[in-house]
Formats: structure tokens, C-alpha cells, sequence
């Protein structure tokens, strides 16, 4: 089945659709061969033909079943592995094909935060020199400034100043997700890819950093490819939603045709197993 | 009924660098039942991962249990020693690590670590333990559990290596089971096959858990009592169907309100901020002598800067600790 992208038709709400596409993924494939000790080699095909199209200053959100191939997509975007087919074109370069001298200039302006944060941050670093990384590599700020950076940063992800000391194996599940997230966000890049960035943080914290994502959207233009299994949330971060399975794209569309009119038996899955919660509070008296 | 796990006045901290301590756990008690689910919510850094290795005591090395009992079978977890300890992991209570990747052995097959488990609490011939090993495979990945359990941990996604992380602990057939964010990455199809294996076993053989969450929605049907933790200490307790639906303590009621809503008022939210708790809850920010949630309180009083409140009995199984209720 040919699967019409249909970001093209849909009137951007936040970024332009003037401008030229940020990100163009065409016929994206990979998979993984693996060697066994007895009988033939088995293949898994983690992404089988994936393609949309992301315009600067919007975000698509990506949802699907566990194993579907999500993670395997946000590797391949941030060059952490090689695709078997396909392009990937950002700002009009295909970094697949790409030398390896430009693909290492371009290579900063997309990050990713990992779905297991605890794996990408170094133990033995604290977390102010985690921070102050990214911003000694832009070489553009003295070392006062860079620490003023840092703790800006920390405050807006919701980390108390005390644990700049730390290092991150010191710090709640959420407290080092919050720092990965601070992290990426120091190096401003272009196209920051979330994968499953929110889901260990409580709500309230969840919709700080949602609210945070919006805000640095508007202002400074960024580009989300955000990867969740929170529907609701990508509802109210995404322009539009890709739903996958078994490494397709097998949906794409505003939040609204997603909720409203889902056409794909994955997609009226997910929505039939989103759990409810009767919600009879009225907003906080101030 | 007896509980089959007691907590009590539960405290722990964690000492820096420096050697100074600071309190992550408060005096935290209450009692699980058999057959039992027990929702644990709260903000990040409350103290519910330390809850959770403070029970099977595997904290890290630089956290310290200064008081407090966890009864088991007559028997004080906190008291007992290493051998008994052993026996009683994995095979009686069991405990899902918030992170995967920590707890995973990188060069292991995932079926390995899984039979691994099952050797070291039983004994039952090679045959039996690899017919147990597939039997926990098929149950939680109906669709390729072969290929998942010959596979290494980095050749899984972040879903099925945290499936792995329950099938250890189910394995055995525990009585209690300790789940700290255990479907965090799972997506809401995968939740909710994984709520209904959850439920299977505690009809056919009375396992009891402590799920702790960030998604109280989750917990709506499935969990029998809501704990609700800030700052160390528990502030709320009820009832699931009563907390969640009419919750009572400033802090859950705020900490609701930041859900953003899909089906209801639709149309309306995408350009509107999510409500937040503003401040923090880091430990030093937190008032000496009043009740720990006021700097951030909505509808805080004077008498909430005095002195901390206590829990009071809204009904016979609902606790909250806020003056609001004291009489
Ligand atoms: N290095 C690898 N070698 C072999 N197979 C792999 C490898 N990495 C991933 N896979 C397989 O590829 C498929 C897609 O994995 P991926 O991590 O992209 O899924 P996902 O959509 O991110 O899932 P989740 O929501 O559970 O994180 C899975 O079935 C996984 O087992
Ligand atoms: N090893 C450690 N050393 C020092 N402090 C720690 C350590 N582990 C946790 N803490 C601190 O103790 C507090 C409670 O941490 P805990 O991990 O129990 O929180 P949590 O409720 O599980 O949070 P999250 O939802 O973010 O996982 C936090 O403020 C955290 O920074
Ligand atoms: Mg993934
Ligand atoms: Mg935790």
C-alpha cells in the first residue's frame, strides 16, 4: 500500500510551510542481520519503507507498538546508525550520502534524547559538567556565562541548583531524564528528537517540559520529531502524528483526523487502550 | 486478614560526598494485603524508587536505612541477613527496576537471565526450567517470543527490555511484587495486555504489588489503594476509585490538573499552557517545621507554617495530612 503523506495538505498551525522542508525521509529501511551459531542467519526488518516529511518549526509526533520501530528511527536520523536504504534529507543534505566532514558539522544541529537516559549520561562527570559540555564544544561563551547557561537551564527543567555537584547515578529516574533533556537543549539544535522523553516524569513535571518544548518553539523556531506513548500528549505537542507498526508508517495526520477519524486497526488500537481517568476537579483555586 | 507486607515509619536517606545526610524517606508506613495492588504516585524525586529498593533492601551504597520495619512473614526484611535476604528476593518479593538498562546483564541472551532466575530459586531439572522460561516468554510477547529470548539486551527496544525486566520477576511466582515504572514505555495497547497479565496472577495465585506510576490514569480500575508520596512522607491514601476521582490533598489535586485532556474539552487545549506546580520540592527549599507541600500550596493557610500536619481519617480507609481536614 502506497501511504499518502499528508503533512502537505494540512495547513501549518506553528511553523511555515513556505520554507523548505528541515528533515525529508524517503523509503527509509533497516535491518538487522544477525549471525547464528546454528542454521541460517535471521533479518528483522526494523524499518521497512518509512517516509514524511518534517517542516521547520513544527513537530511530529510518533507513536506506535512497543517494537515497531520508533527508537530504530531516531538513531537513524541522529547518524547513530546507518540506514540499508533510504535518504534522509535535512536542511536539503542527504546525510546518509554525505561525507563524513559534513555530516560532523551537521551532525550538532540534530539531537536526541535516548529513551533510557540513564545509558547517555557519563557516571563519573557531575551534572554541571554534563551541561557545560555542549557549551564548551559551541566554543562561543566564556566560562561564566556557560555556567549562568547551565543553571538557567537547570531551573527551567524544574533541578534544584543543589545538585550541580552530583553526579547523575545520585539523581531520581526523573531528576537524570530532566538532565538529558537539559543537556540536548544547551546545544540548541535544529531538530531535537525526544524518544520517550517525558514518559518518566510526573505530570506536573511533564507539562512543565511540554510547556517548556512550546515556548522554545516559538521563540527559537525548534523542530520536534517527538516519539511517545502518550497519545494525549501528542495531541497537544504535535502538528501531526505518525502511527507505526512493524516498522511502517501505516498513519499520518493531524491529531485531530488521528483521534476522530482513525483509519488504521493500530491506531484504533491505541486509542481503544488508552486508559480514562473521570476527571471532576475544577482548576485549583488561586 | 493479615498483611503479608507491613511498613513501618520507614526512613532512609542518602549520604553526599561531603558524608552529609539527607532525607529521601520520612516515615513512611502502611500495610499491603494479600492479592493487594497498592498505586504508588508522586513527584519526581518523592522518594518512591527508594521505597521501592528500601524494601528489599538493595539500595545504593550510599543510602542508609536509619529506622523503620518491613515485616514479611513475621519476619523484619530489615533485620534479616544476607542468606535469608537472597531466598526471599525473586523468589517471595520480587523487584522491577525503574531503569532497564541498569538491570539488565548486557551479554546475556534475555531467555538466559530469565532461566537464571528460576536456578537460583528452584531446582527443577533442565527440561522443566526451560519449559518455565518459555511458558513466561509467550506470555508476555505472544507475538515473537523465540526471537525476543534468544536476543541480547541491546538488540531489544526500550518495551521489550523492560517486558524482560517482569518476566524475571514474575517468574518464580512471587507473592509480592515490587514495580517501580513498569510500563513506562509501553505504549497503551502493550499497558494494558500487561495490566491484564498482572491481574491474572493475582486471581490465580494472590500476588499482591506495589505499582508505582506517573500515570495515575493507569491505576483507574486496576489498583485497589492510591499511596500518594511528596517529599518523603505519604500526604494522601485512600481508596483508588475515591483519590482518583476526588482527590483530597492540594498536591494530588494539583498534580491532576496537569493532565492534558484528549477526548474532553478538545479544540480548546492545544494553545493553552498546561497547569503547573510552580517551585520545587528539592529538600533544602523545604520550610523547617511547617508541612512540606505550603511553599507551593494553593490553599495554604497560616497554621500550615507552624507545624506539620499529621494524617487524619477523612473515612475509615481514606488518609490525608492537611490542616484542611483537621478539626
Ligand atoms: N541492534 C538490534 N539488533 C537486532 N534487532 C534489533 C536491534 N535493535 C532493535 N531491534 C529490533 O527492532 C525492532 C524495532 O526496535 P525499536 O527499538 O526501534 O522499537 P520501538 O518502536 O522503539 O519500541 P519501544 O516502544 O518498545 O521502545 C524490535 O523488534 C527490536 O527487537
Ligand atoms: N544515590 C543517591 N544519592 C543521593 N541522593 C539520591 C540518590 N538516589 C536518589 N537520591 C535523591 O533522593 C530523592 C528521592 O529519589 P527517588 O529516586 O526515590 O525519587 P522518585 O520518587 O523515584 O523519583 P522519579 O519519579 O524521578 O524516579 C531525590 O531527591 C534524589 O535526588
Ligand atoms: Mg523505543
Ligand atoms: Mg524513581
Amino acid at each position: 500500500m502506497r501511504f499518502r503523506v499528508s503533512s502537505m495538505k494540512v495547513e501549518a498551525s506553528a511553523g511555515s510551510q513556505n520554507m523548505p522542508p528541515l528533515l525529508k525521509v524517503e523509503n527509509l529501511v533497516k535491518c538487522y542481520a544477525r549471525r547464528s551459531l546454528v542454521g541460517r542467519g535471521e533479518e528483522l526488518l526494523a524499518l521497512n519503507g518509512v517516509s514524511f516529511t518534517v517542516f521547520p518549526g513544527t513537530t511530529l509526533a510518533v507513536v506506535g507498538e512497543s517494537g515497531s520501530g520508533k527508537s530504530t528511527l531516531a538513531s537513524c536520523l541522529a547518524c547513530l546508525e546507518s540506514p540499508t536504504a533510504g535518504n534522509i534529507w535535512f536542511e536539503g543534505k542527504d546525510i546518509v550520502k554525505v561525507e563524513e566532514r559534513v555530516r560532523r558539522q551537521l551532525r550538532p544541529q540534530i539531537q536526541l534524547i535516548f529513551q533510557d537516559p540513564a545509558s547517555s549520561l557519563n557516571p563519573r562527570w557531575s551534572v554541571l559538567e554534563i551541561l557545560l559540555e555542549p557549551l564548551i564544544l559551541r566554543r562561543k561563551f566564556t566560562r561564566e556565562e556557560m555556567k549562568q547557561c547551565a543553571s538557567s537551564l537547570l531551573e527551567r527543567v524544574g533541578l534544584s541548583p543543589d545538585f550541580v555537584e552530583r553526579p547523575p547515578t545520585e539523581l531520581s529516574g526523573g531528576q537524570r531524564q530532566r538532565l538529558a533533556i537539559a543537556r540536548a537543549l544547551a546545544l540548541q539544535p535544529k531538530l531535537l528528537i525526544l524518544d520517550e522523553a517525558l514518559s518518566a516524569l510526573d505530570c506536573s513535571v511533564q507539562a512543565q517540559i511540554a510547556n517548556l518544548l512550546r515556548e522554545l518553539q516559538s521563540s527559537l523556531g525548534m523542530t520536534y520529531l517527538f516519539i511517545t506513548h502518550d497519545l494525549a500528549m501528542a495531541v497537544y505537542l504535535a502538528d501531526e502524528i505518525a502511527v507505526m507498526s512493524r516498522g511502517r508508517i501505516v498513519e499520518l495526520g493531524s491529531a485531530e483526523q488521528i483521534l476522530d477519524q482513525p483509519q488504521h486497526e493500530t491506531t484504533r488500537q491505541l486509542l481503544r487502550a488508552l486508559p480514562r481517568m473521570t476527571r471532576a476537579l475544577p482548576a485549583p483555586e488561586q | 486478614m493479615a498483611s503479608v507486607l507491613e511498613i513501618q515509619n520507614l526512613q532512609v536517606s542518602y549520604r553526599s560526598r561531603e558524608g552529609i545526610l539527607s532525607s529521601a524517606l520520612a516515615g513512611v508506613s502502611f500495610d499491603l494485603m494479600p492479592g493487594e495492588i497498592i498505586g504508588v504516585l508522586g513527584e519526581s524525586g518523592s522518594g518512591k524508587s527508594t521505597l521501592a529498593v528500601s524494601l528489599v533492601r538493595l539500595l545504593p551504597r550510599n543510602g542508609e536505612i536509619i529506622r523503620g520495619a518491613v515485616h514479611f512473614e513475621g519476619q523484619d526484611l530489615l533485620r534479616a541477613t544476607p542468606d535469608e535476604l537472597q531466598q526471599i528476593r525473586g523468589r517471595c518479593i520480587s523487584l522491577i527496576f525503574q531503569e532497564p538498562s541498569l538491570a539488565l546483564h548486557p551479554t546475556l541472551r534475555a531467555g538466559e537471565q530469565v532461566r537464571q532466575v528460576l536456578a537460583a530459586h528452584s531446582a527443577p531439572g533442565k527440561s522443566a526450567l526451560n519449559e518455565r522460561t518459555r511458558q513466561v516468554f509467550a506470555q508476555l510477547f505472544p507475538e515473537d517470543a523465540d526471537r525476543i529470548s534468544r536476543s541480547y539486551p541491546h538488540q531489544l527496544s526500550g518495551g521489550q527490555r523492560q517486558r524482560v525486566l517482569i518476566a524475571q520477576a514474575i517468574a518464580c511466582g512471587p507473592s509480592v511484587v515490587i514495580a517501580d515504572e513498569p510500563t513506562a514505555s509501553l505504549d497503551s495497547a502493550t499497558q494494558m495486555e500487561l495490566l491484564a497479565v498482572f491481574r491474572t496472577l493475582r486471581e490465580r495465585m494472590g500476588l499482591a504489588m506495589i505499582f508505582i506510576t506517573h500515570n495515575p490514569a493507569l491505576l483507574s480500575g486496576f489498583a485497589d489503594r492510591v499511596l500518594v508520596l511528596y517529599g518523603g512522607q505519604v500526604v494522601e491514601c485512600g481508596p483508588a476509585a475515591t483519590v482518583l476521582a476526588s482527590p483530597r490533598h492540594p498536591y494530588t489535586k494539583a498534580l491532576f490538573q496537569s493532565i492534558p485532556a484528549i477526548f474532553e474539552e478538545r479544540g480548546s487545549g492545544r494553545k493553552t499552557k498546561l497547569p503547573v506546580i510552580l517551585g520545587d520540592s528539592a529538600r533544602s527549599s523545604l520550610p523547617r517545621g511547617g508541612c512540606p507541600f505550603e511553599p507551593r500550596c494553593t490553599e495554604r493557610m497560616s497554621v500550615c507554617r507552624e507545624r506539620e500536619p499529621s494524617l487524619v481519617n477523612l473515612s475509615a480507609s481514606h488518609e490525608v495530612s492537611c490542616f484542611k481536614y483537621e478539626s
